[in-house]
C-alpha cells in the first residue's frame, strides 16, 4: 500500500473509532467526565476500565460514529479542555499506581477561537512534560490519525505503538502540499515525502510496535490486550524513577545529534 | 554596533571570520520604511533604537547578536553546541537546498544559538532561536541544542532563560520535528525538577510546536509588545471557522489578558527585568 493510500485508510468512514477498542479490549470502563477548570470537552473519552481484574485508566480522542456524534466530538479534534482533562485522568491514575492507556485517533488540536483564547498551546505543553514525568506507565496507542502536536499531547509514553494503517505526521499532508509545493493539491506526494506511515514510523524506532490489521479487528483488539497485560507487568515492575528515567531517555535519543 | 569582544569562544558562528560576516544580518541599504506607519527609518536609527520604530514604536524582529548584545553582559557570551547540523532524516526533497540558503543568509548551520552568558553579571544557560532561519522552525538541531542546553544548565545549577521565535515544527524533518517537542519537554521538566528558574522571553511570532512545548513550560513567561503568540497561525484559524479574526488576537496583550503571559516587557527594560528575577530566585538562607 502506498502512504497516501493508507492516509485514506486511516480516515475511512467506518474505520473503528477508540471506542470499539475500548468496548472490545476491556472487561469495563466507567467514564469520567470534565476538566475541573472550564468544561468537558466530548473530543477527549476517559475513564477507568478493567483488564483482567486490574484497573487501568483509558483516554481516548474520539471521533464519533455517525454524523451526530461526529459534530457532538468535534470530529475528534480537541479543545484545551480535552486536553486538561486528560492530564487531569492520568494525574488521578498516578495517585492509584494504576497504569494508563492512551488511544489517539485526531487530525489534529482544534484550531478556533475559543481554543486559542483558553490556551491551546499551553494546554498541550502542560501534558507534554506533565506525561514526561507522570510516575505511573503510560503506553499510546495510534488507531487511525495522529495529527502533530494534538495526538503527541496524548502519545508521551513508555511505549508508542500503530495500528497497521495508522499515520502520525508533524503536518497534515494537505498543510504540507500548500505550504511546501504551493499546491493543495499534492496530497499523495505529501504523504510520500512526510514519511508519515506505521512501517516508517517503526523503521525510524519512534513507535516500538505495530498491530496487524490483516486478521481483522477482532484479531487485532485480542493482541492488544495481550501485549497490554505483558507490557503493563513489565512496566509496573519498574521504580518510578527508573520509570520517568528510560521513558526520557526514550525521546531524547530522537533525532539525537552528535558534534 | 556589534561588539566582537562579546564573544570569548573562538571558532563560533556568530563571530565569523571576518569583517564580511560580522553583521550578517543589517540590512544592507541604508533606509527601511517602518511597516507600521510606513516612515522612511535610517537603519542605523533603528538600531540604536533597539529596532523599534522611533515613530510609531513597531517592534521589528531583532536578529540573534543583536539580542544577545541587548540580554547579555558585554564579553560574557560564550556559545555552546555552535556545529550541530542536521543529518536530514527522512531525506526530504529539496531540504538540503533549503539548508544551504538558509546557511547562507545566517551565518550559522541551524536555526538556535545556545550557550552561557552573566546577566547583570549573573551566570545564566541562555538560547536564542533565530527568526531568519526557515522562519525559527524546529527539527532536530533546534531541539536537541536547547536540550542539551537545559541538561547543562541543570548539572551546573543555573537558570535558563530562552528566547522564542518560530513558525512552528520544521516540516522537512518530519515525525522527528514533532518529537522534539516531547524532548525539549523531558528537559525542562528535568531542570525545572532541579528547583532552577526558567524564563522565557517570547518574541514575535511564537507559534506552532515551540508554543504547545517549551514557550509555554517556562516558570515565568514574559513577552515582548505586540507578539503574535498561539498555537494555530492566524491563516490556519481563519480557514478553519470562515471569519476574519479580530484585530489584536493572539497579540501578546490578549495573552496577558487570558492569562498565559505573566507580563509584557518592552525591550529597553527586558535585561533589568530578566536580571532582577534571576536574582529574586537566588537561594538565600534566611527566611
Ligand atoms: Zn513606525
Amino acid at each position: 500500500m502506498t502512504a497516501y493510500e493508507r492516509l485514506c485508510a486511516a480516515r475511512a468512514k467506518g474505520r473503528p473509532t477508540a471506542r470499539a477498542y475500548i468496548d472490545h479490549v476491556f472487561d469495563s470502563f466507567f467514564e469520567l467526565h470534565g476538566d475541573r477548570l472550564f468544561g468537558d470537552d466530548l473530543a477527549v473519552r476517559g475513564g477507568i476500565a478493567e483488564l483482567d481484574g486490574k484497573s487501568i485508566t483509558v483516554v481516548s480522542i474520539e471521533k464519533g460514529e455517525d454524523t451526530k456524534e461526529k459534530i457532538a466530538r468535534n470530529f475528534g479534534s480537541p479543545n484545551p479542555e480535552g486536553y486538561r482533562k486528560a492530564l487531569r485522568l492520568m494525574k488521578q491514575a498516578e495517585k492509584f499506581h494504576r497504569p494508563v492507556f492512551c488511544l489517539v485517533d485526531t487530525a489534529g488540536a482544534y484550531c478556533g477561537l475559543g481554543a486559542e483564547e483558553r490556551g491551546q498551546g499551553s494546554a498541550i505543553a502542560q501534558n507534554l512534560m506533565g506525561m514526561m514525568g507522570l510516575k505511573t506507565p503510560i503506553v499510546s496507542l495510534l488507531i487511525g490519525e495522529g495529527g502533530s502536536g494534538g495526538a503527541l499531547a496524548l502519545a508521551v509514553a513508555d511505549e508508542v505503538w500503530m495500528m497497521e494503517n495508522a499515520v502520525y505526521s508533524v503536518i497534515s499532508p494537505e498543510g504540507a502540499a500548500s505550504i511546501l509545493y504551493k499546491d493543495a493539491g499534492q496530497v499523495e506526494r505529501a504523504a510520500e515525502e512526510l514519511r508519515i506511515t506505521a512501517q516508517d514510523l517503526l523503521r525510524f524506532q519512534v513507535v516500538e510496535r505495530v498491530i496487524p490489521e490483516g486478521e481483522g479487528f477482532e484479531a487485532a483488539y485480542a493482541q492488544i490486550r495481550a501485549l497490554l497485560q505483558q507490557t503493563m507487568a513489565r512496566l509496573c515492575a519498574m521504580d518510578d524513577e527508573t520509570l520517568t528515567r528510560v521513558r526520557y531517555e526514550r525521546f531524547r535519543k530522537i533525532g539525537g545529534l552528535m558534534e | 554596533m556589534l561588539n566582537k569582544s562579546m564573544f570569548i569562544k573562538p571558532r563560533n558562528a556568530l563571530e565569523g571570520d571576518g569583517q564580511s560576516n560580522a553583521q550578517p544580518s543589517i540590512p544592507e541599504k541604508l533606509c527601511r520604511a517602518c511597516p507600521a506607519c510606513k516612515a522612511a527609518l535610517f537603519s542605523q536609527d533603528l538600531q540604536e533604537n533597539l529596532m523599534v520604530c522611533p515613530q510609531c514604536g513597531h517592534y521589528f524582529r531583532m536578529d540573534v547578536e543583536s539580542r544577545l548584545r541587548l540580554l547579555a553582559d558585554e564579553g560574557s557570551f560564550a556559545e555552546l553546541y555552535a556545529d550541530l547540523t542536521t543529518q536530514d532524516p527522512i531525506a526530504f526533497p529539496n531540504y538540503e537546498k533549503k539548508l544551504a540558503a538558509a546557511r547562507k543568509a545566517t551565518g550559522r548551520p541551524d536555526g538556535v544559538v545556545c550557550g552561557t552568558a552573566r546577566i547583570e553579571g549573573q551566570e545564566t544557560a541562555i538560547f536564542v532561536m533565530d527568526p531568519q532561519f526557515m522562519m525559527g522552525s524546529m527539527g532536530t538541531v533546534v531541539g536537541e541544542k536547547i536540550t542539551k542546553t537545559f541538561e547543562m544548565a541543570a548539572e551546573r545549577g543555573l537558570p535558563v532563560l530562552g528566547v522564542t521565535v518560530s513558525g512552528g515544527a520544521r516540516m522537512q524533518e518530519g515525525i522527528f520535528s514533532l518529537m522534539q517537542m516531547a524532548k525539549t519537554s523531558g528537559a525542562v521538566l528535568r531542570h525545572s525538577q532541579a528547583g532552577l528558574l526558567y524564563i522565557a522571553l517570547l518574541t514575535d511570532p511564537t507559534t506552532g510546536g515551540v508554543t504547545a512545548s517549551f514557550a509555554m513550560e517556562a516558570d515565568i513567561v514574559l513577552s515582548e509588545p505586540r507578539a503574535l503568540i498561539g498555537f494555530a497561525g492566524p491563516r490556519v484559524i481563519e480557514q478553519t471557522i470562515r471569519a476574519k479574526l479580530p484585530e489584536g488576537f493572539q497579540r501578546a496583550e490578549f495573552l496577558l489578558e487570558k492569562g498565559f503571559v505573566d507580563a509584557i516587557v518592552p525591550r529597553n527594560e527586558q535585561k533589568k527585568t530578566i536580571a532582577h528575577l534571576i536574582r529574586l530566585h537566588e537561594r538565600r538562607k534566611e527566611i
